[in-house]
């Protein structure tokens, strides 16, 4: 029933985007889009990178097996067709035959299984292809997946901000591929778009590939990728025209004022499957802060609708869990902690943490960022009216917080952690109980349950959706009940574009996916 | 002494400092908690415990201090800065290719700011209670005591925003095309606006002091006597008072060439000036050990050369000083 309800949705949905298709104006072919980015990029190659700055020219350069439109379903790219085996161990890929790189060598299977093995050696999410024991290649379109265990993260895994097709031919020649020298130079991928300028901390130059193997993309004719690392000066270059896009704007000062620019479209849509969530993390092994009551206290004071009011100016989406809101297997019905000082304080006493003077017991926050300074700042705030004193320790920099965090040498920290696509690969990692303490990002909750971990590892290799969803809802109800984290808001990650700007990436990946379909208006 | 002990010994304390300076800057970055393993995950949105261990083995950060610390020595005593973490690029690459951006931005800026700094100061010492002279007092108060930061945006927000004059950001626009001549005038119009921000500081250091030693040059005595004389008052001033007053200015613009490098840090980031500043500035938040180390080392190199050339430029203006022997 719910299958049939869906399909005729989606049914709905494809009629509603074909009459919006052919009402709006036909894409106009040709011309320059000028784009600001707002940090320094490592590689190009984001086979052996990930994180937002190798993802947007990643996935100009590179193409990926699937693309995924806004609603979280595959579209076929490099892949025309996929399908899975009954057993799910078995992911067969069809690719199209038209496809060369960009030096004019065909693409086969041969350089998916090369670029699986390199990815799989090399990047940093090692959950995403761990399950892939062999990839074979009955011919030179077909690629199947051999797999340990079913594994639907791979569906996810398998867009561009992910799972790069590199050639083989040149970075098969034996040297390390993490400093190839063609990662920045020389550039040879499979995308819509090939490098042909980088001049690192200035710009980069993106132009149109005449063989891409969509008919007629990409649309523009080139991408000029300015450099551009202060926010401040990135919103005067929006305003006044110099650049047309740029994304992942997170000031919320700054982006209410871009709001205001006649012109100017700045939206927080797109950003789902990156998947940014600023929370309260909380070392479930230092001293009172074992005691579950404690940690719900914490949560009762906090009062989250001040930070989203004062502190995010109304920008930022309220999360109630570690997945982001926008994904599908978000859970919104879980425990919430409304600002209830009395609540607070009647579970302090409860957990035997009795009020002596004004104060129960002392406690430190971390924060590795200066823009979290004014949410921990708050946090102490709000925490000494249940009586607890909380001493604020800035960090010199990112390496010193990432140190403390890694060896769970904190009681409370200020914390953004990212999806990055499917729950196993973004999410997995907070929570099981095989992953603490192993550095920044790892669980440096110290969190530990029998039933999560269990719960995380059925979904992992659910194949089933619905069971999966099931799965994860489970899993979200129990983490905020047991508040090892007190999830805030997903971070107000803004895409701003000039109104000259048709198809804006909208899809779940924001600017790390193909942009073969945005064009200029004339 | 003889001229080329003095040479040489000079040239022996050079090196003893870059050395110092190299050890100092190493063992300091060393004792800082965390490493550049936990930059580079944060730039990849996080990685697995493994990945990370790898990082570290691959750049040598597994090894003991000392280990790193003679590694490092033995190649720069090579003259190989080494390999820089986050860019994976050769250190002295990477400062080749910003340097040129920085020194058309520093020494355009000293210029400016010499030039207009001493002709302000020596017009309001003429007359140091009229109009013009408490205007050059109060312009010269404001740009030292105002971030280089808030000026930059100030200046952004009225040329750029405002009466769009100038470019916001960088140093050359991509899609200009043409000959020489078109980038020459693309580039100068990128220029003004972080030139304008970096003078303001030392526009104002200048202007003060050539205003005060002109005042103390324009009461001496010989200043007197060449009035005494029947000299025209322009010749007394610029003529005598002028190269007197001169010598404390240029050994301030001497001493404020390290300075500038350190300015530069903060006007170029807010102008996405593509020079060693951001670099400096961006390598220190990557923790990138290898490309701050050879920034300082060549940081270190332009003071003392700096220091030789305000040597020399003072010997021209001070005959006491023996210029040309």
């Amino acid at each position: 029933m719910t299958h049939m309800f869906k399909r005729l949705l989606a049914a709905t949905a494809t009629v509603a985007l074909v009459a919006t298709g052919a009402a709006a104006e036909e894409p106009t072919k040709g011309g320059t889009l000028v784009v600001a980015v707002g940090s320094n990029i490592r590689t190009m190659n984001s086979a052996v990178q990930s994180g937002i700055a190798t993802g947007f020219p990643g996935a100009q350069i590179f193409a990926s097996p699937l693309r995924y439109d806004e609603d979280w379903t595959p579209q076929p790219y490099l892949a025309e067709s996929w399908e899975t085996s009954a057993d799910g161990l078995h992911v067969t890929l069809h690719l199209v035959h038209n496809a060369k790189f960009h030096d004019g060598v065909p693409i086969t299977s041969k350089d998916v299984a090369f670029s699986v093995k390199m990815i799989k050696e090399n990047h940093p999410f090692k959950a995403m292809f761990a399950p892939v024991e062999s990839v074979d290649t009955p011919d030179d379109y077909t690629a199947v997946l051999n797999l340990s265990q079913p594994h639907p993260a791979l569906m996810l895994a398998m867009s561009g901000q992910l799972m790069s097709i590199i050639p083989e031919h040149i970075y098969g020649d034996g040297q390390d591929i993490k400093t190839h020298p063609r990662n920045i130079e020389n550039v040879v991928g499979s995308g819509p778009f090939k490098l042909t300028e980088f001049k690192n901390g200035e710009y980069f130059v993106l132009e149109k590939f005449d063989d891409f193997f969509i008919d007629g993309r990409p649309y523009l004719d080139k991408i000029v990728a300015r450099i551009i690392t202060d926010p401040a000066a990135r919103a005067i270059a929006y305003e006044n025209g110099e650049v047309q896009m740029g994304s992942f704007e997170t000031i919320p000062r700054i982006v209410n004022r871009l709001k205001k620019v006649d012109g100017l479209t700045v939206t927080d849509k797109g950003f789902g499957a990156i998947g940014p969530i600023d929370w309260l993390a909380i070392n479930t092994a230092k001293g009172p802060l074992q005691d579950v009551k404690v940690r719900k206290a914490i949560a009762y004071a906090v009062d989250k609708q001040f930070i989203l009011k004062a502190l995010m100016l109304g920008t930022a989406t309220d999360a109630h869990t570690g997945i982001h809101p926008d994904s599908p297997f978000y859970e919104p019905d879980v425990e919430t902690y409304d600002l209830d000082l009395d609540k607070a304080n009647a579970l302090l006493d409860e957990a035997g943490f009795p009020m002596q003077g004004d104060k129960r017991f002392d406690l430190t926050i971390d924060y590795g960022w200066a823009e979290a300074k004014p949410q921990v700042e708050y946090v102490k705030a709000a925490l000494k009216k249940v009586g607890i004193e909380v001493t604020v320790r800035a960090s010199a920099d990112f390496p010193t917080w990432a140190k403390r965090m890694g060896e769970g040498d904190f009681d409370l920290s200020w914390d953004a952690v990212y999806n990055w696509g499917d729950p196993v690969i973004g999410v997995h990692r907070t929570y099981l109980s095989s992953n603490i303490g192993k550095g920044v990002w790892s669980n440096t909750q110290n969190y530990s349950n029998a039933r999560v971990d269990e719960l995380l590892e059925m979904a992992g290799k659910e194949t089933d959706p619905e069971k999966r969803k099931a799965l994860y809802s489970e899993f979200q109800k129990i983490v905020a009940d047991e508040v090892p984290i007190y999830f805030i808001n997903a971070l107000p990650y803004h895409l701003v574009y000039s109104n000259k700007v048709g198809n804006p990436p909208m899809g779940i990946w924001s600017t790390s996916s193909p942009m073969d379909m945005t064009y200029l208006k004339e | 002494m003889p001229a080329a002990r003095v040479t040489l010994i000079r040239i022996f304390y050079a090196l003893a400092l870059l050395l110092a300076v190299l050890v100092l800057n190493f063992s300091l970055m060393h004792l800082a908690p965390g490493d550049v393993a936990d930059t580079i995950s944060q730039s990849m949105g996080g990685a697995d415990a493994e990945v990370l261990e790898r990082i570290r083995i691959d750049y040598g950060l597994d090894q003991p201090f000392l280990v790193q610390l003679g590694r490092y020595i033995g190649n720069v005593l090579h003259f190989d800065l080494g390999y820089s973490f986050f860019y994976n690029q050769s250190v002295t690459s990477l400062i080749l290719e910003r340097l040129p951006a920085t020194l058309l931005l520093v020494v355009s800026a000293q210029v400016l700011a010499l030039v207009v700094g001493v002709v302000l100061g020596v017009v309001s010492a003429r007359r140091p209670n009229g109009m013009l002279s408490h205007f050059v007092t109060f312009l010269a108060l404001f740009g030292y005591s105002a971030p280089v930061f808030w000026t930059g945006i100030l200046l952004l927000i009225a040329f750029s925003l405002k009466i769009p004059l100038f470019p916001v950001a960088g140093m050359q626009d991509i899609t200009v095309t043409g000959g020489f001549f078109a980038h020459a005038w693309d580039i100068l119009r990128h220029l003004v606006l972080p030139m304008i921000t970096l003078a303001s500081i030392f526009l104002a250091l200048y202007s003060r002091l050539a205003r005060a030693t002109m005042m103390e040059v324009l009461g001496s005595d010989y200043v007197r006597t060449a009035k005494a004389k029947g000299l025209s008052q322009r010749d007394v001033v610029y003529k005598h008072a002028l190269k007197n007053a001169l010598s404390p200015v240029i050994t301030l613009a001497g001493l404020q060439f390290s300075a500038v490098v350190s300015g530069a840090v903060l006007v170029e980031t807010v102008f996405s000036w593509p020079g060693l500043g951001t670099l400096a500035f961006q390598s220190i938040i990557a923790r990138d050990t290898p490309t701050i180390l050879g920034i300082l080392f060549f940081s270190a190199l332009v003071v003392i050369v700096g220091n030789l050339l305000t040597d020399f430029a003072l010997r021209l203006v001070d005959p006491r000083l023996g210029g040309r022997r």
